[in-house]
C-alpha cells in the first residue's frame, strides 16, 4: 500500500486540536446543508401529499391553479363533458377549501376542508388510526389528524365541533397528515364539504379523472384540453411539479432553503480550506523534502486530497449521526425534516466535492514550492 | 568500473535583481564519478548550496549545462527535473528532514515510494538499507524517538534505498557531534566504494578530509582548487 494515506492521515491527526476544528467546521456545514436539503425535500412531500395519496391518471383544475390548495372553480356539468371523452372511465369530484373550526371557548380556528365521493374512490383520509374511513359517509362526520388535537381542541373519535356554524363528529383520527401551511386537514364527503366551504352543487374544485385500462394517457389529456376551454389536465407528476415550483419557487421558500444550502457549502468550503492550507503550510518543508526526492507533482496532489477526503468521510460520518437524530426529533413536528438514503448519498459527494475543492488553496501553494528550501534550513 | 555521472560544464548563477543581484557562481566546471566520494569545501557565502541546488537540479542554472547520467537538464520542465532528481539523485541534508509522523522505515520507504515502488518488496529493501546503516532496532522509531546521529543515518539510508547514482549530501554532519560526524561520514564512503555510488558531501569541516577521493575548493562562486587524495597529489586549479 502507498503511503500517500499514511502520511496524509497521520499529518492531519498530528494537531488534534487543527483537526478537531475543521471537523466542527466540516460537521456544522454538512449538518446545516443535511437539514436545509431535508426541510426542502419535506417541504416537497408535504407539498404533494394529496397528490401523492390519490390514484388517479390526470387532475383537472381550472386555469389559474397553480397548486392543490389553490381555490380552483369548476361547473359539476363539466364531469359529463370529461365522461363522453372516448378513453375516460370515471370522473370524481373533489372539493377543498378553507373553513373555520369553532373551538370549545367559543373561539374559532381556520381548517382546510378536503372532501369527495369516498364511495367512488375519491380523496379519502390515509393512515387512519382510529375510526374509519367508510364512517365519513354519514352526514357530519369528520376526519382529523391527531396532531391537530390542541388546535381543534378535541380529544378523539366522538369528538364534536362546528364547521362554518355547522355541527360535525370527529369519526376516524388519522396520524401524520400535515399541512405545510400549518392549518388543519379536515376530510369529509363531498356534500359536506360544499356545505363547510360554502360552495353551491353546481361547482367543484377538482376532477379526479381515471381512464380506461391501456388507454393513452396522453392522447386523452389533449383530448380533453381542446374539447374544454379554461381548464388544466395534469398528470399526477405534472401536478406535483406544478405545485412544488409554486410553493418553492413562486414564493421563494424553496430558494430562501437553497441559497442556505449554498452558503452553508461555502462556509464548510472556506472553513476546510483554511484549515488544508494551514496544516500544508505547517508541513511545508515536508512537501519541500518530497519534492526534492523527486515526488511528482501528482504524488504531493494525492497526500493533499487524501487529507481532504478523510476529512470528508470523518465529518460526514459524524454529521450523518447527528442528521439522523435531527430528523428522529423532528418527526413529529409541523414540517419535516425528509433525508432519504440517496440524499445521504448525494450529501457525502457534496462533503466529499467541498472538501477536494477546499484543497485547491494548499495545493497551489505546494505547487509553488521550491525544493531548494530545503537546503537553505 | 568508474562512471561519470555528473558533468557540469561552465556554470553561472546569478541570484536576486537589481541592487540584490549576486553572481553566486562563475563558470564552474567539474564532474563527479561513480565510486568516489568528492568534498565540496568552502567558507559561508561561497556557493556551495548554489551548486549542490544546481547539481542536484534543484536550481537552473543562469549559464552552463549540466548533464545527470547523460541527460541534460537544459531546459527541462520541473517535473523533469523531479524525474531526474527521483531516477538519479539521493539527498542528505543538514537538518534531515525526516517526516516527523513517519517511523524510520517508512521514511526510507518513502524514497521507494514516490518512485512508485511498494510491497513486500519495496519493505524489504527499507530493511536492508537500514541494517546496512545499523538502525535495524530502531526501524519502528519515529524521527524524536532517534538521536541526531540514527536521524542522519535515516536520512542516508533514505537516499541511497532507491539505488541512485549519486549521493548529495549537504553539510551532512554540520549537525553532529564529531564522533556521529566521523561514522555519518564512514558510511558516505562505503556507500560510495561499495556501492559504486558518485557521492559530493559540502562541507566546511577540515576533519573530514580523510574520507575524500578529492576535494573541491570554493570561493565567491568559483573552483579555486582541486585535491586527489587518493594519490596524495594536489592539483591547484586557479579559475578565473
Amino acid at each position: 500500500m502507498s503511503l500517500v494515506f499514511t502520511l496524509a492521515s497521520r499529518n492531519l491527526f498530528q494537531d488534534r486540536l487543527r483537526f478537531v476544528a475543521s471537523l466542527i467546521g466540516i460537521v456544522l456545514s454538512v449538518v446545516l446543508v443535511m437539514v436545509q436539503m431535508g426541510l426542502y425535500f419535506g417541504f416537497g412531500r408535504m407539498i404533494t401529499t394529496m397528490i401523492d395519496h390519490v390514484s388517479t391518471d390526470l387532475w383537472i383544475v381550472s386555469n389559474g391553479a397553480k397548486c392543490f390548495e389553490d381555490l380552483s372553480l369548476l361547473s359539476t356539468a363539466m364531469q359529463k363533458r370529461l365522461l363522453a371523452i372516448d378513453g375516460v372511465a370515471e370522473v370524481v369530484p373533489v372539493v377543498v377549501g378553507f373553513s373555520v373550526w369553532s373551538l370549545p371557548d367559543g373561539a374559532m380556528t381556520p381548517v382546510f376542508v378536503i372532501g369527495s365521493d369516498i364511495a367512488a374512490g375519491g380523496l379519502s383520509p390515509w393512515n387512519v388510526v382510529e375510526g374509519s374511513v367508510q364512517s365519513l359517509t354519514a352526514p357530519g362526520t369528520v376526519a382529523v389528524d391527531r396532531s391537530y388535537y390542541d388546535r381543534l381542541g378535541v380529544s378523539g373519535i366522538g369528538a364534536t365541533s362546528q364547521i362554518r356554524g355547522l355541527p360535525v363528529t370527529v369519526g376516524a383520527v388519522t396520524d401524520g397528515i400535515r399541512s405545510f401551511t400549518t392549518t388543519p386537514y379536515v376530510f369529509t364527503d363531498l356534500g359536506g364539504a360544499r356545505s363547510y366551504v360554502g360552495l353551491p352543487a353546481s361547482f367543484t374544485s377538482h376532477f379526479l379523472v381515471r381512464l380506461k385500462a391501456k388507454a393513452d394517457v396522453e392522447g386523452i389529456r389533449r383530448n380533453i384540453l381542446s374539447n374544454i376551454s379554461g381548464i388544466q389536465a395534469l398528470t399526477p407528476d405534472q401536478f406535483r411539479e406544478q405545485s412544488r415550483s409554486f410553493w418553492l419557487f413562486g414564493t421563494g421558500a424553496g430558494a430562501a432553503l437553497l441559497a442556505g444550502v449554498l452558503l452553508s457549502a461555502i462556509v464548510g468550503t472556506a472553513i476546510v480550506a483554511q484549515t488544508l492550507f494551514s496544516s500544508t503550510k505547517d508541513h511545508l518543508y515536508e512537501f519541500a523534502t518530497l519534492r526534492a526526492i523527486g515526488a511528482s507533482n501528482g504524488y504531493i496532489y494525492k497526500v493533499i486530497i487524501c487529507q481532504a477526503v478523510l476529512s470528508a468521510i470523518i465529518g460526514f460520518a459524524v454529521a450523518a449521526l447527528i442528521g439522523t437524530a435531527v430528523v428522529h426529533f423532528t418527526a413529529k413536528s409541523a414540517l419535516q425534516i425528509v433525508i432519504t438514503p440517496n440524499l445521504m448519498i448525494e450529501l457525502f459527494l457534496v462533503t466529499v466535492v467541498m472538501c477536494v475543492v477546499s484543497a485547491i488553496a494548499a495545493i497551489l501553494r505546494v505547487i509553488r514550492v521550491d525544493p531548494a528550501i530545503v537546503l537553505t534550513r | 568500473m568508474t562512471e561519470l555521472i555528473i558533468e557540469a560544464a561552465n556554470i553561472g548563477k546569478i541570484l536576486g535583481t537589481g541592487p540584490a543581484r549576486v553572481q553566486a557562481l562563475k563558470d564552474v566546471s567539474l564532474t563527479l564519478s561513480s565510486g568516489k566520494l568528492t568534498i565540496l569545501m568552502g567558507p559561508s557565502g561561497s556557493g556551495k548550496t548554489t551548486l549542490l541546488s544546481i547539481l542536484g537540479c534543484m536550481l537552473a542554472p543562469t549559464d552552463g549545462t549540466v548533464r545527470i547520467c547523460g541527460t541534460s537538464t537544459t531546459g527541462a520542465h520541473p517535473e523533469q527535473l523531479a524525474k531526474i532528481r527521483r531516477q538519479h539523485i539521493g539527498f542528505v541534508f543538514q537538518s534531515y528532514h525526516l517526516f516527523s509522523t513517519l517511523t524510520a522505515a517508512e521514511n526510507v520507504q518513502l524514497a521507494l515510494d514516490v518512485r512508485g515502488e511498494q510491497g513486500h518488496k519495496a519493505i524489504a529493501k527499507t530493511a536492508e538499507v537500514l541494517a546496512s546503516v545499523g538502525l535495524t532496532s530502531k526501524m519502528a522509531s519515529f524521527p524524536r524517538q532517534l538521536s541526531g546521529g540514527e536521524q542522519q543515518r535515516v536520512a542516508i539510508a533514505r537516499a541511497i534505498v532507491a539505488e541512485p547514482s549519486a549521493i548529495l549530501a549537504d553539510e551532512p554532519t554540520a549537525a553532529l557531534d564529531s564522533a556521529n560526524g566521523q561514522a555519518t561520514m564512514a558510511i558516505l564512503s562505503r556507500i560510495a566504494k561499495e556501492r559504486n555510488r558518485a557521492v559530493l558531501v559540502v562541507t566546511h569541516d577540515p576533519r573530514l578530509f580523510g574520507f575524500a577521493d578529492r576535494i573541491l575548493y570554493i570561493e565567491d562562486g568559483s573552483l579555486t582548487r582541486e585535491e586527489l587524495t587518493d594519490s596524495k597529489s594536489i592539483k591547484a586549479q586557479q579559475q578565473a
